[in-house]
């Protein structure tokens, strides 16, 4: 049998991506290779100042704040959501409820639900009211404006991207590996570790990618959560982009940001390969 | 003591009116039977019969009701240790290979969990892989997803045999292999079973397959036993309507028994006007109703009226006469919609073809003693 061409399908969500993320890729790259125009914009030119101007250990600092953060709560989220798809996937006629209210929180707005945490955690929010009330501390304690509320507030908004691709991969899960596994003498705990952890790894990796790129990216958490103190790199390519208007040092950082997410991808796709290749 | 023949030595499985319910349905039914040593001893049944059920109950994957009986292997009880703890080893029907581990890991599997020795477990797996005809030098590296279907089906099996377990539980392993290599491992599981002396409990669904390769087969159905014996017993011999018909093609004849005759079989009045005679059987008597099965090999296709007086005599035409290479079967009408199945040895259709052709008036005849009285299901 012929198969049907497939491209027609392809071509309106293709010439979206073309026209709204290749073209200003494109545009940013070049901006970013581009002397700075005295009043904002560019000028005629090339240049790699501005990549140059990044290493500046300012940039740095923020740049490595910014790895860290992200890193945390990407690690935080795989320690929250990894029991959470396990259980989830065990569910039976519950799944589907919870895997609902999984995804409920992304019927509001992000911004909403940023601005919902600093009433929960400025100094007469709800949770110093709560610990002031049962007399566990005498003063409010700082809890707004600190890296631990941007990283709270990173899992908050990124945890799902965390529990659905683990809670897939736990689901594709044969269960009659397990109890092979259980004839063959494993205990529970064995079991998971030999079988579960090892097969639901595709997940884990896919939602420590789908959380750490947008939390490395994120800008509105560190702004709202974070203040002036816990600047990220987004608030810095935003500030280039705007206040600063130096459009060519923010497209160069931009460019950076993404070379190092590309890079780290590279390298989990070469380690996960290698065993498949037949290597020890 | 002289040691005890092998039929006295205790059984090494036994289970004793074992019932599991799924919700509302009676997935098995006070299943009981003892298996001795070294037997390879079948499970067979259509599917949804209890077969599968019962051999998890007996893995341990399944537990069985609050008062559903007990299940013994080497004459400890078991029933409701966790499957980890009974030192039995099984081959999945989906052969559920780790397809994150190589084949060697894999068989090496249930030794690491039973904390065997490291050095001792390169050389055992290799032991196991070349008992199942797989080459270690060849085979130990690769995945599971670079094997054949009989490839894996054979590292399911020496990651099973292994473990050195005295009793070996396979789910319908040889359901998903084409046919030439189906009777190729039903030959080396049974060299198997021989030449090692493991307990093999074989679920499957294929008649044919539980008679060349048990020594007992236990018919299910609908959750229950309905008879256990050897491939003979339960072929010649079937307890119910159920057996005939599901282990080879029979013929099956109802009716009243009226006398008995003077050669001591019983006579019966059939329906549509049929009559018959079957031995003697206790619990046969005046007016009792009687239903019999034929296998078609017993039977024998002559001119209308010269059936040999000893043999019961059913008048009918040819319907059809299907080719089958080693037999011929001739399909005869004894009725309206009744069709009887004669299976006639086929002495070469090009030098000595049969003479019937369809639309043939006939008669068909058996022996009374090659009829098998059924009890009623």
């Amino acid at each position: 049998m012929r198969r049907p061409r497939a491209w027609p399908l392809l071509a309106p969500g293709g010439l979206w991506l073309v026209v709204f993320f290749a073209v200003p890729i494109a545009l940013m790259l070049g901006v970013s290779l581009m002397p700075r125009g005295v009043y904002g914009g560019v000028e005629p030119g090339l240049t790699l100042a501005h990549y140059r101007r990044f290493f500046d250990p300012l940039y740095l600092a923020v740049l490595r704040r910014t790895l860290l953060l992200a890193a945390g709560c990407t690690a935080l989220c795989l320690a929250l959501g990894y029991p959470v798809a396990y259980a989830i996937a065990r569910s039976g006629r519950w799944k589907h409820l919870l895997l609902f209210l999984i995804v409920l929180p992304f019927w509001t707005s992000f911004l909403v639900r940023t601005y919902a945490m600093i009433f929960l955690l400025r100094d007469t929010g709800l949770v110093n009211q709560v610990l002031l009330g049962l007399g566990l501390v005498d003063a409010p304690l700082t809890l707004l404006y600190t890296p631990g509320a941007v990283v709270a507030g990173l899992v908050y908004g990124y945890l799902p991207f965390m529990v659905l691709p683990i809670y897939a991969s736990l689901e594709r899960l044969d269960r009659s590996l397990l109890e092979a596994a259980a004839v063959l003498g494993a205990r529970p705990v064995a079991r998971f570790l030999r079988i579960t952890l090892p097969l639901s790894m595709p997940g884990v990796a896919a939602g420590c990618f789908l959380v750490f790129i947008p939390a490395v990216g994120a800008f509105l958490t560190p702004d709202l959560l974070g203040g002036a103190k816990q600047l990220m790199i987004g608030n810095l390519i935003q500030n280039q982009f705007t206040s600063a208007r130096h459009w060519p040092f923010g497209s160069a950082a931009s460019f950076i940001v993404m070379a190092l997410v590309l890079a780290g991808l590279l390298v989990y796709l070469r380690l996960r390969d290698a065993p498949a290749r037949g290597e020890r | 003591m002289p040691a005890s023949s092998r039929s006295d030595s205790p059984p090494v499985v036994e289970l004793v009116r074992v019932s599991k319910h799924f919700g509302e349905v009676r997935a098995v039914d006070a299943v009981s039977f003892a298996i001795r040593r070294g037997e390879f001893f079948s499970l067979l049944g259509p599917s949804g019969c209890g077969k599968t059920t019962t051999l998890r109950l007996l893995a341990g994957l399944e537990e069985p009701d609050d008062d559903g009986g007990e299940i013994r292997l080497l004459g400890e009880t078991i029933t409701r240790r966790r499957p980890y703890e009974r030192n039995l080893a099984m081959v999945f029907q989906s052969y559920a290979l780790f397809p994150h581990l190589t084949v060697e890991r894999n068989v090496a599997f249930g030794l690491e969990q039973r904390k065997v020795p490291r050095g001792e477990i390169g050389e055992r797996v290799r032991r196991a892989l070349e008992m199942v005809r797989l080459a270690p030098d060849k085979f130990a590296r690769r995945m599971p997803a670079q094997l054949s279907g009989g490839q894996r089906q054979r590292v399911a099996l020496a990651r099973a045999l292994v473990l050195g377990s005295p009793i070996l539980l396979l789910d319908e392993p040889l359901g998903a292999l084409d046919l030439k290599l189906r009777k190729e491992m039903q030959l080396e599981l049974r060299q198997l079973n021989h030449e090692l002396g493991v307990t093999f409990v074989y679920v499957t669904h294929d008649q044919e397959e539980a008679l060349t390769m048990s020594d007992r087969i236990a018919v299910m159905d609908h959750g229950r036993i309905v008879q256990v014996g050897t491939p003979a017993e339960v072929y010649e011999n079937p307890r119910t309507a159920f057996v005939a018909g599901f282990i080879g093609t029979a013929n099956f004849f109802r009716g009243r028994v009226e006398r008995r005759g003077p050669d001591g079989c019983w006579e019966v009045a059939g329906r549509d006007g049929l009559r018959f005679r079957v031995p003697h059987q206790p619990g046969l008597g005046d007016g009792v109703e009687v239903e019999i099965a034929v296998r078609p090999e017993w039977m024998d296709v002559f001119p209308p009226d010269r059936v040999p007086p000893e043999e019961n005599a059913v008048p009918g035409t040819v319907r059809e006469v299907m080719y089958l290479g080693e037999t011929m079967h001739v399909v005869a009408a004894i009725a309206p919609g009744r069709d009887v199945t004669v299976a006639v040895r086929n002495e070469g259709q090009l030098i000595k073809p049969l003479p019937w052709r369809r639309g043939d008036a006939v008669a068909i005849g058996w022996l009374p003693e090659d009829s098998q009285v059924l009890e009623a299901d």
